[in-house]
């Protein structure tokens, strides 16, 4: 039989057997089970009521259960056991080996710079994107090409990139863009200004935002200044949290900018990208922000648009600037559109592994723990440690789930 | 305590006009309100003013410079506008700071202007609350203290009262009304349909119609003398009637008009012979309208249609040959007339308006000649 037929006969046997099973149990329910007639209609009605919304529920329920719930607490299940030693219970065994993997702590760390950089570029460009096709004529096409990429599968992207970052011989011509590009560098004025004086100048405006957001944190935490509003208790953990994490980032890109200015940089010398260990990374990355950013663009497009016209048009008469409106008007006011965007785009990045698998398979100082569990579950064949990766892997998961279903529904209302 | 000048003011979307050419002069200190029915450029003459809108051509002159290219924050104006506009993630104090913080006031003085602001419109208790939890009156009172922090020259009112019921529309007028009082030196520019405010609150009413100026001047002058027809029937409540007429005789002192099937009047408004033959409109407010005993000492005689009895007064709706449109009487009080009664109406000669073919007010014609 044709394929296409076969998908055919088994969407409508797949879609009759749902309508068939609603269709079917709700007229057992009401003729069979409770008729609503004899000496007890009135009872067999509420009776037929209570149980319906459950017949319609179960099918949702049981799946779930089946393809969910169950691997949850199977995989809690291996990751305690030793498969090989016939499933014995072996404690926390397998995370104390895991703990003790070089490799795991290379993940661990790779994966906290995906979830800060990437939400993070994401979010800023697609609101950046956002913002400037707003009121110009060809803004809508701008849009769509912006936001085609994620119509491109994580695989079909890591591709794309991977001959953006292929290398030839440097005899022959280069197919990889970034080296074609690189090479036109020659270690004269122009490759000073583009590759030492920019990215500096980057990374030291990256800087300074960074000290000032460590700042804004702290400052009602060390003058105990009296804000309007109030806040609660929650956010001086909160505060500090965020302020440490912006002191690491700080401190990260005044190194970078160390080096940047000084490092000999191999001039005419063709680039093998992805074994370049701590960058590959960000070249993975940027495939990720690629897809990312036409999702946080179209979100945040429509949040700007919600915004009343009037409250900027008072801004103005106020005496703002652009840049005031942006900051202090415009995003404040979609703060919570920003912060479902942020952290959707950071359960991506959590699960994060398509991508790297494609590109690098966790090589050269590029693994993360998605592609950790499937080497260590499928290449491994080490069901206690790769089990054990999939649970952290969801014990990072779920608070950022459980925020994000919180704030989907505080937006919603 | 600035003086507007607009010469010429012009606005255009592309090739469509709305402002043709405005010419107005605002006086120190005066309270103007724009009135006109809906899509008649109000709304842009005032946002024109605030530089929302770019000017199209004409200038506009605060006390004495040319603003046209000057930023909107910089022209010494505040603005209030129909939604209150306020910053929805601000604190009440916030909104209030957040120009003064723009504009680099220290500390000290903005924490006194807005006490200042928030005293004078009763807001000290809420000044830590967000907009969400103020109700719409509280609300309108924080958007007017923004603007009083500002202590502009021009202050701008974008509908104001729209957005609040009924019974908080008249308190909020009578604040600002106060308001106004209170800054005899500012002056301030209200936009609105509601003829209600404009009559209560104006030191004078521009009268505004698809993009130009029908009528300026103050309420009394608008009632009594209405330049033209639409200025006539815009103002007052409800508006005035308007009779078909054709003039039989002209002096310099009286014009005879006769009534298309109905009655005679003499209108003491100076005219030409030359007047004689012409169609006319004859317009009667409502209110002037009495009882007549016979149909001889009356104006026009016509059969009840609609009584509306609202105690304090009657309004009928009175059905008169030749007339399409029913004669709308107020009588004072409660009145025994019933529907289908034919009653004779008359009204005294000095609140008779007349109006040429073009619509123009001949009593006002004559007066500018003179």
């Amino acid at each position: 039989m044709h394929p296409a037929l076969q998908g055919l006969i088994t969407i409508i046997v797949g879609v009759g057997g749902c309508i068939g099973y609603f269709y079917v149990s709700n007229i057992f329910l009401d003729k069979v089970l409770f008729p609503a007639k004899g000496p007890h209609a009135g009872r067999n009605i509420n009776r037929a009521n209570l149980v319906r919304p459950w017949l319609f529920l179960f099918p949702a329920i049981f799946a779930l259960g089946l393809y969910l719930a169950y691997p949850v607490v199977a995989t809690l299940w291996l990751s305690l056991t030793d498969r090989s030693a016939g499933g014995v219970f072996v404690g926390l065994a397998n995370y104390s080996q895991m703990i003790s993997e070089p490799k795991f702590w290379e993940a661990i760390r790779n994966n906290m710079l995906w979830l800060i950089v990437v939400p993070a570029a994401s979010t800023a460009f697609g609101l950046l994107a956002a913002q400037l096709t707003d009121r110009i004529a060809w803004g809508n096409i701008a849009k769509s090409l912006i936001f085609m990429p994620m119509a491109i599968s994580f695989v079909g992207a890591s591709v794309i990139f991977k001959l953006v970052y292929d290398t030839r011989p440097a005899n022959q011509d280069q197919i990889g863009v970034l080296n074609a590009v690189w090479l036109a560098f020659d270690g004269g004025a122009p490759s000073f200004i583009f590759l030492r004086l920019v990215p500096a100048l980057i990374l030291l405006a990256f800087a300074a935002f960074m000290a000032y957001g460590i700042y804004l944190a702290l400052r009602p935490l060390i003058w105990g200044e009296a804000s309007h509003g109030g806040g609660s208790w929650w956010t001086v953990p909160l505060r500090g949290v965020v302020a440490l994490g912006g002191a690491w980032l700080l401190w990260l890109s005044l190194k970078s900018i160390f080096s940047v200015l000084t490092v000999t940089l191999p001039y005419g010398e063709p680039q093998t990208w992805l074994t370049i260990t701590f960058w590959n990374s960000f070249f993975l990355m940027v495939v990720l922000i690629w897809i990312q950013t036409g999702f946080a663009m179209v979100i945040l497009s429509a949040a700007l648009r919600g915004i009343p016209e009037e409250t900027i048009e008072a801004a103005i008469i106020d005496g703002a600037n652009p840049f005031d409106i942006f900051f202090k008007i415009k995003v404040p006011q979609i703060m919570s559109t920003i912060v479902v965007v942020w952290t959707t785009i950071t359960l991506v990045v959590l699960k994060v592994f398509d991508i790297v698998y494609a590109m690098t398979n966790g090589q050269w100082e590029t693994q993360v723990l998605a592609n950790y569990m499937f080497d260590k579950l499928f290449r491994a064949n080490d069901w206690g440690v790769g089990s054990a990766s999939a649970i952290v892997i969801m014990l990072l998961v779920s608070p950022i789930l459980i925020w994000n279903v919180y704030n989907a529904r505080k937006e919603m209302r | 305590m600035a003086e507007l000048k607009l010469t010429d003011l012009q606005k255009a979307y592309g090739h469509v006009k709305v402002l043709h050419g405005i010419n107005l002069h605002i006086e120190k200190g005066e309270f103007i309100v724009f009135v006109g029915p809906s899509g008649c450029g109000k709304s842009t003459l005032l946002r024109c003013i605030a530089g929302l809108e770019e000017i199209t051509g004409g200038t506009l002159e605060i006390d004495g410079m040319v603003v046209n290219d000057v930023p909107p924050s910089q022209r010494g104006i505040a603005m209030v506008f129909q939604t209150y506009a306020l910053y929805p993630h601000m604190t009440v104090y916030d909104n209030m700071a957040f120009g003064l913080r723009l504009a680099k006031f220290s500390k000290d003085e903005i924490e006194r202007r807005v006490q200042n602001a928030a005293n004078i419109l009763q807001l000290t208790p809420y000044l830590d609350r967000l907009p969400k939890a103020l109700s719409g009156g509280q609300r309108q009172r924080v958007a007017i203290g923004r603007s009083i922090c500002r202590d502009p020259k021009v202050f701008l009112f974008d509908e104001p009262l729209s957005n609040l019921d009924a019974a908080l529309r008249v308190a909020t007028r009578i604040e600002i009304s106060k308001l106004n009082e209170s800054m005899p030196d500012t002056t301030m520019i209200y936009v609105t349909h509601d003829q209600v405010e404009a009559m209560t609150l104006a030191d004078r009413i521009v009268v505004l119609r698809a993009g130009y100026i029908e009528q300026v001047g103050s309420p009394m002058e608008l009632y009594h003398r209405p330049a033209n027809l639409f200025v006539a029937q815009f103002i007052g409540s409800p508006s005035m009637n308007i009779l078909g007429a054709t003039v039989t005789a002209a002096s310099d002192s009286a014009i005879e008009v006769d009534l298309a099937d109905a009655g005679k009047a003499t209108v003491p408004v100076g005219g030409d012979a030359g007047l004689k033959g012409q169609k006319v409109s004859l317009g009667v407010r409502p209110e002037d309208l009495f009882l007549a005993k016979t149909a001889k000492d009356a104006i026009i005689s016509g059969t009840v249609d609609i009584v509306e009895a609202l105690g304090e007064v009657t309004l009928l709706y009175v059905k008169a040959e030749g007339h399409p449109e029913p004669l709308i009487v107020k009588l004072q009080g409660d009145v025994k007339i019933a529907r289908g009664d034919k009653i004779n109406l008359s009204a005294s000669s000095s609140v008779l308006h007349l109006f040429d073919s073009d619509g123009k007010s001949l009593s006002s014609a004559r007066q500018m000649a003179a």
